[in-house]
């Protein structure tokens, strides 16, 4: 294969990764928003509904504050351009995606965290009280969530040697007895709460509340509207898809494409979307049983989630 | 509760939800730019409470209006319609008409109830500055004193078009 084919290849399976996460997102989100009401008794709006929600979100308005800055405008901006740059780079349908030794997984978190941090300063860029409570509420739980999710990386990186994201895939995919290991399991049990904070689902946010004294997520971007407002919901919706590919493919890696080939790397896609279907339904059947943490609670949940992962860095070095 | 159940649950739900007429009613023109999705903000301008079970309902398991692409949001700049019920006190002019100016354009004023389209009972009372449509310029009326959610459903499904 010479050189130039190959970089075609590579940008292929780029754009292809960005436009699964792209279109998935919404999609799951629907997807989600219809298991839990089926669940609660209800019918619930088409699967496509957020899709439609985009499509018109795009035409109207670009309705700004007129006292907030530029980073007002690049929030959304920034939150989908990192998300869709980490898709590009991340196993999600195959183990050799283009640009694959560049994804570090310490490095893939923190370019991650740079939408959320964007969407935070944005949110005091208003000057309103609920985007102030919003940002401070969100940077909270985010202290919080990253110190665990760090700690969780290192776990599942010392039986490893590296922290490349490929790497740490194809390890499991040939040695399953990996993925059994107390340091991987405990690991992933840490990054499972992580995603769940960081994307603003329950326990720890309600994503469909209207009360703003209850809002973390929800009251950062209280005052978008329109395009902006659209933007803020698919780059939220793919982080989540792109959280949960991450994480199942951790999990269960098989089905992923590992040698290259137009077949495997199918294959893998098709894996992935059930993978991370199965996933989405587990967290909305979970939602609907569970209810809201206090807010003074939530450094339990996550200082739990800390703990797996200290454990599990703990075994990861002893049993090396 | 079983994972069978659960599953149960989801592929064949036993919904509480009623049927309605698979068709909707036309879409008028201000409201093509909606393609099927509709977010409202609901501003209540001085209403009794009657209209605000109704839409409650409306929102429920037995009507469940969600399943047409409608949703109520916290914000107005989230909202392409403001959902208005009750009379208009002299008190809520100044935040009715904020929250319209915050809204993005094109945005529909929906005037709920009998209070909202002309006072209702409460005409010429001494804190009632007007009918809704005094202050802002109304596309859609829900007539009744309260409306039945299934007229509230109606009225929104014939701007979503589902």
């Amino acid at each position: 294969m010479n050189s130039v084919e190959s970089v075609c290849v590579a940008g292929l399976v780029a754009i292809v990764q960005i436009g699964a996460v792209l279109v998935g997102g919404p999609l799951l989100l629907g997807v989600m928003r219809k298991v839990r009401s089926r669940l609660e008794g209800r019918r619930g709006a088409p699967i496509h509904q957020p899709l439609l929600d985009l499509r018109k979100l795009i035409t109207k308005q670009r309705l700004r504050p007129f006292e907030a800055s530029w980073v007002f405008g690049f929030g959304p901006v920034i939150l989908v351009a990192t998300v869709a740059a980490v898709a590009a780079i991340s196993p999600l349908a195959t183990t050799r995606p283009p640009l694959g030794q560049s994804s570090d997984f310490f490095a893939i978190i923190f370019v991650l965290l740079l939408g959320s941090v964007f969407l935070a300063l944005g949110a005091l860029d208003t000057g309103t009280p609920f985007g102030g409570m919003g940002s401070s509420r969100a940077m909270t739980v985010g202290a919080l969530a990253e110190p665990a999710l760090l700690v969780a990386i290192l776990a599942m990186s010392i039986p490893a040697h590296t922290s490349n994201l490929p790497a740490l895939v194809r390890i499991g995919l040939a040695h399953p007895v990996v993925i059994a290991s107390p340091a991987r399991l405990l690991a992933l049990g840490s990054f499972l709460v992580v995603i769940l904070a960081e994307s603003g689902r329950l326990p720890v946010d309600n994503p469909s509340t209207h009360l703003e004294l209850t809002m973390i997520h929800e009251a950062m971007v209280l005052e978008y509207a329109g395009p902006d407002l659209g933007l803020t919901m698919l780059g939220e919706s793919m982080r989540l898809v792109l959280l949960l590919g991450l994480l199942v493919n951790l999990l269960v890696p098989w089905g992923v494409a590992d040698r290259p080939g137009a077949l495997a790397f199918v294959i893998g896609l098709v894996a992935l979307v059930g993978k991370v279907l199965l996933a989405g339904v587990a967290i909305a059947v979970f939602e609907v049983f569970s209810a809201k943490l206090r807010l003074f609670r939530l450094p339990e949940l996550l200082a739990g989630g800390f703990i797996l992962a200290v454990l599990g860095a703990v075994t990861a070095v002893v049993s090396r | 509760m079983t994972i069978r159940s659960v599953l149960q649950a989801i592929t064949h739900p036993r919904s509480a939800t009623e049927d309605l007429a698979p068709s909707p009613p036309a879409t008028p023109d201000f409201a093509e730019p909606l393609h099927g999705s509709l977010q409202l903000r609901h501003v209540d301008a001085g209403s009794c409470n009657g209209c605000e079970l109704e839409v409650a309902s409306a929102f429920g398991p037995v009507y469940d209006v969600e399943r047409f692409g409608t949703r109520l949001v916290a914000s107005p700049r989230h909202a392409d319609a403001l959902l208005v019920t009750g009379p208009v006190t002299k008190n809520m002019v100044g935040p009715l008409e904020k929250t319209f100016l915050a809204m993005p354009e094109p945005r529909i004023v929906i005037a709920l109830g009998d209070c909202a389209r002309d006072c209702g009972i409460f005409r010429g009372g001494y804190g009632v500055e007007g009918a809704v449509g005094d202050i802002l310029p109304v596309d859609v009326q829900i007539p009744g004193c309260p409306p039945h959610p299934a007229a509230i459903i109606e009225a929104l499904r014939g701007l979503t078009g589902q």
